[in-house]
Parts: structure tokens; C-alpha cells; sequence
């Protein structure tokens, strides 16, 4: 793969092509046709209501609320259902596909969907997605960093949760004192 | 049809926006051609997911993905079409002021060495290595110029590996912050010589604008208060206020047009609302940047230059290089972090040249600062990629990381370049460029060695555990792209003479990174606007025809 080339350490190389690929990399077999039905609340922008609890679950997983809240309080699984209605179409499909195979595992092994999972549960059949569906693997752990980790204007990292949690000013006042003085 | 002008000028990034301030302030008329807008600092959205450098939901400041794809060739030959914010497109901007309306702004000259790197090292197996058919001295007041036009803050009379300078820089450093302080100590310890990185930003109120304010977006964000400064705020209205330059954005050009002796009579684009137009001009000026402005000389064919102009010796699209970024970061038991931006402070170029066995180098500073999107993305091998394990690690090291990185001089080879695609086009219907090759495995050796240096420094100056990150062996090229229209004296190995000027055509010159027939073991920018004064001036004392009025 082709790094980034960037001069930057904090923008590494992003495999960014794999994720175009993900949507087919999923071994699954399910038809797309038609628009998936909205959650009951209508909240929902392109997840049906359980998809988006599976996929509030699997963020969860990835960043699980400990003494700071979590992928589920931050609202990772709104700044993807948003992001999928905008900049991310492209991975509708891979969405689609991917959450459909994480389930259908789930019930295979555990007799359950993956929300319905306890969490041992629901950490092995993650690892096994790592192992097996790596470009939707990385592509939903990608979206949880930045719904976690981003700006919260996009949906996610609710109340600043993660800027709070590694002790980050908003807005940086020295920054604005200067400003508001020069 | 629009107005015959003196110079026709395609790209309004670094070494364009010089090229239209010199030209126009000599009283030629300059129509100066941008395919994107013109951003200002009320575009700084400060936005972490939307800006030119994290461009998961879009590059901000161009181009735009859905009209600008290119072919990409990976080092097993399969072929993807990517987008601009795809890593592999090797974007750098699509805007007024190009990179240097988002950069983070590092000014270096490139050292005497670096401008005579085959005769310094001799040569190399697999590659292209050259000297320039400039020195340093030819170079020396123009960068001067560079410096105090634009404006570049900053302290080298640390650094005693420079090349003599005959003026200062115009503006002091700005204050150093934490990293500095803790890193300065321990490069002394070990025999090093650290001094202020030199910075094209205000650290004091310079040519009518602010100074920096310190704040935590910088690099591919747009400078709150325009305090960096780029083409877009310098050179680029000086030339609009003489009222001999006109600037037109969002219009994409196509090719050079040529006469049947071909000799070039303008360019043809598509303006902004995707109209073909023709320019006329006496003179040509192709400052595309190294990926799109040997696509636009391939792209344009004529009886006499069947594979694209300049193309006669197979060299154009050659040679494309950026920089093999290497470093360390390292962990530390105390707050290193002070949030106080742009962060990069501190450099030292001990190993740019000198290194046993090596053929060259690269400068180490520590980087810029980050935010947390950053952070997460960058975490060390040893840690879990998810889970509450990676999220502790995010919790207690954020404010404890420092990264000393820094760009490896490449060693250019031929195979790797830029070709006008034969099968994929853009929205208006012109090839596109299509990227393939990899980088020479000593531009990996060097980075090794470079990178075993930062991570030395990190150590001395405290940290508790340290990790590499290294250059792989794909195609180089991005922000820094460069070397796919060599300036050489010899037209069956070079693309350009001294003067920037194509071998083959009396009025059409190239003037961006593209001439650079070596790289630097720095941050590209100062050599492009240095060159660019340089090849205007040149072009201004050789210009024999009348100047048409704008």
C-alpha cells in the first residue's frame, strides 16, 4: 500500500482504498434493494432502529465507558448514521453488509444478535471480525475514533466527552485572550 | 475572447504567486490562473474532521473529490482510481496560495550539499541522482527575498551546518514552549546543535498583519488570523494592487496552446462555469505543482512533441519524490504538553549530510501540536487498537507524547512519475495524472539511520519508552511532491534549463518543485518561492517584447 506521504506524524498512512473494498470484502450474501425502514422514532438517518443498536453496541466495545463516558454516551453511533447520510455514502453498502454478517455470527455462535450479546460474547466475535472482515473492521473503528475523538459539530464526541477526558481547554483560552487583545 | 497578456500563469500556489508578483510589478500584464477559490481567514472553520491534512469528511481547500480523480499504480502494478482525500492521491491543494494557504510552514534553505548531491556523494545504483545547475550562492539572494517578503520568523545562529546568510531573518522566533525546553538540554548533552526552526509565520505584526496567536489548529487549518504567511496573503495582493495581474480562480486549464513552429500562444481552460476559454499570452508560466503540471505537459500534444511538450527525452513525469518522513515519538512520566500551538519549535540538522555511508539526510524537529483525532491515530504498536486498554493509554499519555520527525532527502528514481492516464479522464473531460513506483531502498536506509537519531534525542531528553515510525517503500510524492520537470542543462537529461525555461520551446517555463532536481532534507517551500524569484528575474532581464497594458 501507498503511505499518505504526508509530513505529518499525526496524519499516518491511512489505507484509505481498503475501505472502498470493504463493503465487498463482507462474506455475505444479502439483498440491498429498497431503503431499509427508519427506526420507530424516526431518528435515524440510514440505520433501521436495530442496526443502530448493533452498531452502538460495537462502538461501545471499541470505546467502552469507564470513568468517562464511552462511543455509546459520546454519540459515536449518530456522527456515523449522520456522516452515512453525507460524506461517508459510499460506505453505505459496507454498513449494510457488515452489520447483517456481525449479527448473523452472533446468532450462529450465540444464539443472539450482537446487542443482545454479554460482553465476553460480543469481544469474541469482534475479534473474530478483526480477524476475518479487517477493512470493515477498520472502517467502523476509524468512524469511532472520530465520532469519539473529533469535533463534536459532526455529531459525535457529545458534551466534548473526549476533549474533557484528556484535559483539553474549549475554547483554548490563551488563544483567545490573544486575540481578543491584539 | 479574453485579452492578449505578456504571461499566462496556470496555478496560484507557491511558486506562481511569486511569478505574478515579479512579472506585474515589472509592468507586464498577468493573467494568473487558479482551478480552486480563494479561501481567507474566515474559512478557518477549525473544523478536525474537515480541513486539508484529516480530510475524512473532505480536503477542505481543494481539489474536490468528486471531479478530480486520479489513477493510482500500486508497487504490484494494480490500478486503482483514488480521490483527493484519499491517501494515495498525493494531494497537496487545489486554492489561492495552493499548500501555503494550510502549511505548517517551515522556512529552511537547503544547505550547499543539497544543491550538489551527486558530486557530493557521486552515484548512486537505480537512481537519477544530479546535481542542480544552480548553487547555493545562486540561490542566496532570492532566498533573502523569499524571507523578508514573505516574511519568516525564527532563530538559526544555532545551527552551525547552515550555508552563510547575508541578512537575518526579518522576525524574532516565537517564544519556546515545553517541548523546546525539554528537548534543548538533552540535544546539548549529546553534542547536537538545536536552534529555532525558521517559520513563514508572524511572531510579531509583520507587513500589516498579526502574530501568531498560539491556538491548537495549524497545520491544514487556515490561519485564524492570517498570521502564516503564504502566496494568498504576500506576493499574490502586491500583484493584484498594481492592477497588471488578474487573478481568476476556479478555472482549470487544459493544455498549452502552440503555434505550427511550436511556439506557445496561451493555454485553453475551463472556466468556472465550465466553459472552454483561450488565453493568449507571449509567455507560458506552468506552476501546477510537481503531479499536475507534468500532467498539463503531457496532456499537451503537437505535430512537433507527439508524447507532450517537453517530453522529446522521456523525462517529463519523472523523478516524482516528496519527503520519507522518520521519527520516534516518545512517552514521557511528566506533562510535555502545553497546548500551545504550532508546537514544531525546535530542529537540528546534525544529520543532513555527513552520515557514514549514507548519501544524504534530514533535518529533526519536534512536531506540531496535535489534537486528539490526531492522537488516536497514532498510537504505538504496543498498544491494543481498541478497548479500554487503548483508551486508558489515549487518557494518560495525551499530554505526556513527544514526536521528534523529520524529511529524509529521497533519492530519486526514474520509474517513479507521473503519466497522463491513456483510459480515466476528470469532470472536464482531460486525462488525468497517473501515479506509479516506489522509492530507492537507500532513501529507506537513510531513514532508518534518521530515525534511530530521534529516537536517541527522546531518550536523552526523558522518555520513559520510545517507538519508530518509518517510511514504507511505496511511491513517495504529497505535500512535498517535486523533480517531474528537472532543470538541468543537458535536454536529453532534464526537462527545464537553468532558467526554468523548457529545452524545447523558447516561451513556455516551469516554475514550481517540479524543477527540483533534488529535494532537500527539508520542508520544500523557501527553494520554491527562492526559485521562483530567481527564474523571474532571469526571465525579466532576458525579456525583449513589449509590454502589453492589462
Amino acid at each position: 500500500m501507498p503511505s499518505a506521504c504526508t509530513g505529518s506524524w499525526w496524519e499516518p498512512e491511512v489505507r484509505r482504498r481498503t475501505f472502498l473494498e470493504a463493503g465487498a470484502s463482507v462474506a455475505v450474501a444479502g439483498s440491498l434493494a429498497g431503503c431499509a425502514a427508519r427506526g420507530a422514532a424516526g431518528q435515524w438517518r440510514f440505520f433501521t432502529a436495530s442496526e443502530a443498536r448493533a452498531v452502538d453496541a460495537v462502538c461501545e466495545n471499541l470505546i467502552p465507558a469507564d470513568r468517562d463516558p464511552g462511543a455509546k454516551s459520546a454519540g459515536v453511533v449518530q456522527y456515523i448514521d449522520i456522516q452515512l447520510a453525507k460524506a461517508f455514502r459510499k460506505h453505505r453498502q459496507a454498513y449494510r453488509l457488515g452489520i447483517a454478517h456481525i449479527d448473523s455470527m452472533s446468532r450462529e455462535r450465540f444464539g443472539a444478535g450482537f446487542a443482545d450479546l454479554a460482553a465476553a460474547q460480543q469481544t469474541d466475535i469482534l475479534r473474530t471480525l478483526e480477524q476475518n472482515s479487517r477493512p470493515f473492521f477498520q472502517l467502523i473503528l476509524s468512524h469511532t475514533w472520530q465520532g469519539f475523538y473529533g469535533d463534536p459539530r459532526h455529531g459525535g464526541n457529545r458534551n466534548r466527552a473526549s476533549w474533557k477526558m484528556v484535559g483539553l481547554d474549549y475554547p483554548p483560552l490563551r488563544g483567545r485572550q490573544h486575540y481578543e487583545g491584539a | 475572447m479574453p485579452k492578449h497578456v505578456n504571461a499566462v500563469i496556470v496555478g496560484a500556489g507557491a511558486g506562481g504567486g511569486v511569478v505574478a508578483k515579479e512579472l506585474a510589478t515589472a509592468g507586464l500584464s498577468v493573467v494568473l490562473l487558479e482551478r480552486g477559490k480563494w479561501y481567507t481567514a474566515a474559512d478557518c472553520r477549525k473544523d478536525d474532521l474537515c480541513n486539508q491534512r484529516t480530510s475524512v469528511l473532505g480536503a477542505k481547500f481543494g481539489p474536490d473529490d468528486e471531479r478530480n480523480p486520479r489513477v493510482f499504480v500500486d508497487e504490484h502494478g494494480r490500478e486503482s482510481i483514488v480521490k483527493p482525500s484519499d491517501g494515495a492521491y498525493s494531494n497537496n491543494a487545489a486554492c489561492v496560495g495552493g499548500g501555503t494557504f494550510s502549511y505548517g510552514a517551515q522556512a529552511w534553505r537547503y544547505m550547499e550539499k543539497d544543491f550538489r548531491m551527486r558530486s557530493t556523494y557521486g552515484a548512486v545504483a537505480g537512481s537519477t541522482l544530479e546535481d542542480w545547475p544552480v548553487s547555493y550562492d545562486d540561490m542566496e539572494p532570492f532566498y533573502e527575498k523569499a524571507e523578508w517578503e514573505l516574511g519568516v520568523s525564527g532563530d538559526d545562529s544555532g545551527n552551525i551546518f547552515k550555508a552563510p546568510r547575508r541578512k537575518p531573518l526579518p522576525m524574532p522566533p516565537l517564544p519556546p514552549g515545553k517541548e523546546h525546553a525539554i528537548l534543548e538540554p538533552a540535544a546539548h548533552r549529546l553534542g547536537l546543535h538545536p536552534f529555532h526552526i525558521p517559520m513563514l509565520r508572524n511572531s510579531v505584526p509583520y507587513n500589516g498583519r498579526r502574530s501568531c496567536m498560539r491556538c491548537r489548529w495549524c497545520v491544514g487549518f487556515a490561519c485564524e488570523l492570517s498570521a502564516r504567511n503564504g502566496t494568498h496573503n504576500t506576493v499574490i495582493p502586491t500583484a493584484l494592487a498594481t492592477s497588471n495581474c488578474e487573478l481568476r480562480t476556479e478555472c482549470m486549464t487544459r493544455e498549452i496552446l502552440l503555434d505550427n513552429s511550436g511556439k506557445a500562444t496561451g493555454v485553453a481552460y475551463y472556466d468556472g462555469d465550465n466553459r472552454l476559454q483561450i488565453q493568449t499570452a507571449d509567455i507560458v508560466v506552468v506552476s501546477g505543482g510537481a503531479v499536475e503540471s507534468a500532467r498539463l505537459l503531457l496532456n499537451t500534444k503537437h505535430r512537433l512533441f507527439p508524447s507532450g511538450l517537453g517530453n522529446r527525452s522521456d523525462w517529463v513525469g519523472r523523478n516524482l519524490q516528496g519527503h520519507s518522513y522518520t521519527g520516534a515519538a516518545g512517552i514521557f512520566e511528566f506533562d510535555t504538553f502545553d497546548d500551545i500551538g504550532p508546537g514544531a519549535s525546535i530542529a537540528i540538522c546534525d544529520y543532513n549530510h555527513g552520515n557514514a555511508g549514507l548519501a544524504g539526510g534530514g533535518m529533526l524537529a519536534n512536531e506540531f501540536i496535535r489534537l486528539p483525532i490526531h492522537y488516536v491515530t497514532s498510537l504505538p504498536p504496543w498498544v491494543p487498537r481498541w478497548g479500554i486498554e487503548q483508551k486508558e493509554f489515549v487518557r494518560r499519555n495525551y499530554k505526556r507524547t513527544v514526536v521528534v520527525f523529520g524529511p529524509v532527502q529521497e533519492i530519486p528514481i526514474f520509474d517513479a512519475r507521473v503519466q497522463a492516464d491513456p483510459k480515466v479522464k476528470d469532470a472536464w473531460g482531460i486525462p488525468v495524472a497517473r501515479l506509479s513506483g516506489g522509492r530507492h531502498p537507500h532513501t529507506l536506509e537513510i531513514a532508518r539511520f534518521l530515525g534511530g537519531k530521534a529516537e536517541a534525542w527522546l531518550k536523552e531528553a526523558g522518555a520513559a519508552r520510545t517507538w519508530l515510525r518509518l517510511p514504507g517503500p511505496g511511491l513517495s510524492g504529497g505535500q512535498h511532491q517535486a523533480g517531474t520537470c528537472r532543470m538541468g542543462n543537458d535536454p536529453k537529461t532534464s526537462v527545464v534549463n537553468r532558467d526554468c525555461r523548457i529545452h524545447d520551446v523558447e516561451n513556455v517555463y516551469v516554475i514550481d518543485a517540479s524543477v527540483h532536481v533534488t529535494n532537500g532534507g527539508f520542508n520544500p517551500v523557501l527553494t520554491i518561492l527562492a526559485n521562483a524569484y530567481r527564474a523571474s528575474s532571469n526571465l525579466l532581464r532576458g525579456w525583449k517584447g513589449s509590454k502589453v497594458p492589462a
